[in-house]
C-alpha cells in the first residue's frame, strides 16, 4: 500500500463507523439545480443504493462523492477524509466503476490491470501477481491480450470493475454497473458485488432498477429531481409502494361475469380482463384464487405484476417516472 | 502533491508510447504530410525558389534551396506532431479512462506529462524519418558533431513547447474536431517566418511579422547549426521563446486539467 501523511482511521469498529457522510449536497449547471440539498450516510461495511430514474441526479451525487467535479454546497466526509480540504485522501481510499466504461480500449486487459496496479505503485512482481489473479476470478483470463475494445459490453464492464478492485479501496462507487448488461452479466456482477461487501468493502451503488436495489442493498435512498424522496430497507420501501396487482384473463364472457362478481377489482368487458390490487405476497394471491375457486371459475391466464421503479414514483412523487 | 510525480509520470508515458505504437496510422500521416512538402518544394517550386536565393546573393539552384528548406520542412514536422498531440489528448479527455485517473491518488500532471513525453517522442521520430528523406534526396549540411548536437537540442526544445501548446489546445478543445483544427495554424507559421523564402522578399508589415515570430529565430538557429555557420542572437532568442511558451502552455493546461471535466 502506498504511505500516506495521514492517520488511517481503525477498520475494527463496523457497527459505529460510517464510510460516507454527506449534508446538505447542492450542485447546479448552469441555470440548472441538479442537487437540491442531500443528506447521506452510509455505514462501513454495507451496500447503499440510490435509486432514480435518469436524469434525477445519480451520476452527478457519484461525480462529486469521487472528487471528479465540485459542490456548490454541503459538507461530504469520506472515510473519514473531507472531500474539499482532503482529496487525495478520498482518492486514496476509493474505487469507481462509472457508467461509461473507464477502460482504456488501446490497451490489453492485463496491460490495463497492470497501469493500475503500477499508478497504485504496487510494485511490478505484486502487480502481475494481481492481475493474474484478476483476470481469473473475473473470467478474462482468454482475453487478457487482447485489446480492450475489442471485448463486448459485459467484458468491459467486467475489466473496468477488475481495474477498480486494484489496490483495494475501501469504498467502491458502483454507478450503474449492469445499465446494458444482459440478464446473466447482470447476475455475475451482483455476485461479485456481494462478495466485495463479504469482504468488508462499503458500496455505493446507482441503479434505475428496483430489483437491484432490492437483491443488493441494506438502505435505498430514492432521488428525484435533485433530493431524495424516500429512503429505507428495500422492504419498508416497498411496504410503501401500493403498485402491486393480479392480472387476469378469461376465456369466456361467462367466466369474465362470474369473476366480476367473486372479486373486488378493475374489469376490462372487451378484453375480458381483471385487475385486481395486492399481489406482491403469497396471501393476496391466494385469496385471490380462492374466491375464483368457490365461484368455480378458472381464468385462463393469470400475471403477478411486482412493483418497479414507475411504480415508486408514481407512488413517492405522485409522477410518472421521466425516461 | 503526490510524492510519486515522476513514477506516475513514467507510467503515463509508457501508456502514451503503447498507444503511438498501437495506433501507427497517426504516425504516418504525421510523417508524410511534412515528407509531401519537402519534395514539392524542392522539385515542383525548387529550381525557381532557388533561383530567387541566388539573386538574394545565397546562391542559387535547387540544392541550395533544399538546404534552405529543411530546417523550415523539419519545423513543420514538429508542428505537424504537435497537432497530433492536440488530437491525442482532445480524444483521451473523452474517455472514461481519464475519469478514472481523476479519481485516484496519482500525480495530477502525469496525465498531461505523459502524453506531452511521448508526443515528443513522436515529433522526434517524425524529424529524424523527414531528415533522412532529405540526406537521401542530396541535402549534405556542412555541420559538425557539435552542430548536429545543437540542432537535434534545438528541435527537441521546440518539441517541446509545441507539445505542450498543444496540450493545452487539446484539453481547451470541445470536441476532437475542433482539436485538430486549432493547431493547424502551427503549420503555417513557418511559411510567415523564413521558413521557406528569405524574409527580406516580404512586404513590409508582413516582414515585420516574419521577423518577429518565434518561428523564424528557431529555423536561423537551426540553419545556422546545420550550415555550420555562426548563431548569433537568434539562439538565445530562440531557446527563450522555446521556454516561455513551454512555461505557460505547461501552467494553462495544467489548470485546465484540475477545472471540473465538462458534462
Amino acid at each position: 500500500m502506498k504511505p500516506t501523511n495521514r492517520t488511517l482511521p481503525p477498520m475494527t469498529s463496523t457497527a459505529t463507523s460510517t464510510a460516507i457522510s454527506v449534508t446538505g449536497l447542492r450542485r447546479s449547471y448552469g441555470d440548472t439545480l441538479v442537487l437540491d440539498g442531500i443528506d447521506l450516510h452510509v455505514p462501513t461495511g454495507t451496500i447503499f443504493s440510490l435509486l432514480g430514474p435518469n436524469g434525477a441526479g445519480k451520476t452527478t451525487v457519484v461525480k462529486i462523492l469521487s472528487t471528479l467535479i465540485s459542490a456548490d454546497a454541503g459538507d461530504v466526509r469520506i472515510d473519514g477524509c473531507d472531500l474539499v480540504t482532503d482529496p487525495e485522501g478520498v482518492r486514496a481510499a476509493i474505487g469507481v466503476t462509472g457508467q461509461f466504461s473507464a477502460v482504456d480500449g488501446l490497451l490489453t486487459g492485463r496491460e490495463n490491470l497492470h497501469l493500475m496496479a503500477d499508478l497504485r505503485h504496487l510494485g511490478k512482481a505484486e502487480g502481475r501477481r494481481l492481475a493474474g489473479e484478476l483476470l481469473e476470478r473475473f473470467d478474462l483470463a482468454d482475453a487478457a491480450g487482447k485489446v480492450a475494445s475489442t471485448y463486448s459490453g459485459g467484458m468491459r464492464r467486467r475489466l473496468d470493475l477488475a481495474m477498480t478492485l486494484v489496490g483495494e479501496p475501501r469504498i467502491i462507487f458502483l454507478d450503474e454497473p449492469t445499465t446494458g448488461l444482459d440478464p446473466r452479466s447482470r447476475r455475475g456482477m451482483w455476485e461479485i458485488i456481494r462478495e466485495l461487501v463479504a469482504g468488508g468493502v462499503t458500496i455505493f451503488l446507482t441503479t434505475q432498477y428496483l430489483e437491484e436495489a432490492d437483491q443488493l442493498a441494506d438502505r435505498v435512498a430514492v432521488l428525484d429531481h435533485g433530493i431524495i424522496v424516500a429512503e429505507g430497507t428495500p422492504a419498508e420501501l416497498k411496504r410503501r409502494i401500493p403498485g402491486g396487482h393480479i392480472r387476469l384473463r378469461f376465456a369466456d364472457g361467462h367466466a369474465f361475469t362470474a369473476a366480476g362478481r367473486a372479486l373486488a377489482g378493475t374489469a376490462d368487458g372487451d378484453a375480458l380482463t381483471m385487475t385486481v390490487p395486492g399481489g406482491g405476497d403469497v396471501r393476496s394471491l391466494r385469496d385471490v384464487l380462492d374466491r375464483l375457486d368457490s365461484a368455480g371459475v378458472e381464468p385462463a391466464e393469470l400475471t403477478v405484476h411486482t412493483p418497479d421503479l414507475d411504480d415508486v414514483f408514481l407512488a413517492l412523487t405522485g409522477k410518472e417516472k421521466v425516461a | 502533491m503526490s510524492t510519486y510525480a515522476l513514477a506516475d509520470t513514467a507510467t503515463m508515458t509508457r501508456r502514451s508510447l503503447r498507444h503511438i505504437v498501437r495506433y501507427p496510422s497517426m504516425t504516418l500521416l504525421l510523417i508524410g504530410f511534412p515528407i509531401i512538402f519537402l519534395l514539392l518544394f524542392v522539385y515542383v517550386f525548387g529550381g525557381t525558389l532557388g533561383a530567387g536565393l541566388g539573386r538574394a546573393g545565397l546562391g542559387g539552384g535547387r540544392d541550395q534551396y533544399l538546404a534552405y528548406v529543411t530546417p523550415g520542412i523539419l519545423m513543420m514536422a514538429v508542428a505537424s506532431a504537435a497537432q497530433g498531440t492536440s488530437i491525442t489528448v482532445a480524444t483521451d479527455m473523452t474517455e472514461g479512462i481519464v475519469a478514472r485517473f481523476r479519481t485516484m491518488s496519482i500525480s495530477r500532471g502525469s496525465v498531461l506529462a505523459g502524453h506531452a513525453i511521448g508526443s515528443v517522442a513522436q515529433a522526434l521520430l517524425c524529424v529524424v524519418v523527414v531528415l533522412a528523406v532529405a540526406l537521401a534526396i542530396g541535402f549534405r549540411p556542412a555541420a559538425g558533431p557539435l552542430g548536429w548536437l545543437g540542432a537535434l537540442g534545438m528541435i527537441a526544445l521546440v518539441a517541446l513547447a509545441l507539445t505542450w501548446l498543444c496540450v493545452g489546445l487539446g484539453m481547451k478543445a470541445k470536441s476532437v474536431e475542433t482539436a485538430s483544427n486549432t493547431p493547424m495554424f502551427l503549420t503555417l507559421l513557418p511559411f510567415l517566418g523564413s521558413g521557406f523564402v528569405p524574409t527580406d522578399s516580404m512586404p513590409t508589415v508582413l516582414r515585420w511579422f516574419a521577423d518577429y515570430q518565434p518561428f523564424t529565430p528557431v529555423i536561423e538557429t537551426l540553419r545556422a547549426l546545420l550550415a555550420g555557420t555562426p548563431v548569433g542572437t537568434s539562439g538565445l532568442l530562440a531557446v527563450g521563446w522555446c521556454l516561455v511558451i513551454t512555461l505557460v502552455s505547461y501552467l494553462w493546461s495544467l489548470k485546465l486539467y484540475n477545472r471540473d471535466p465538462a458534462q
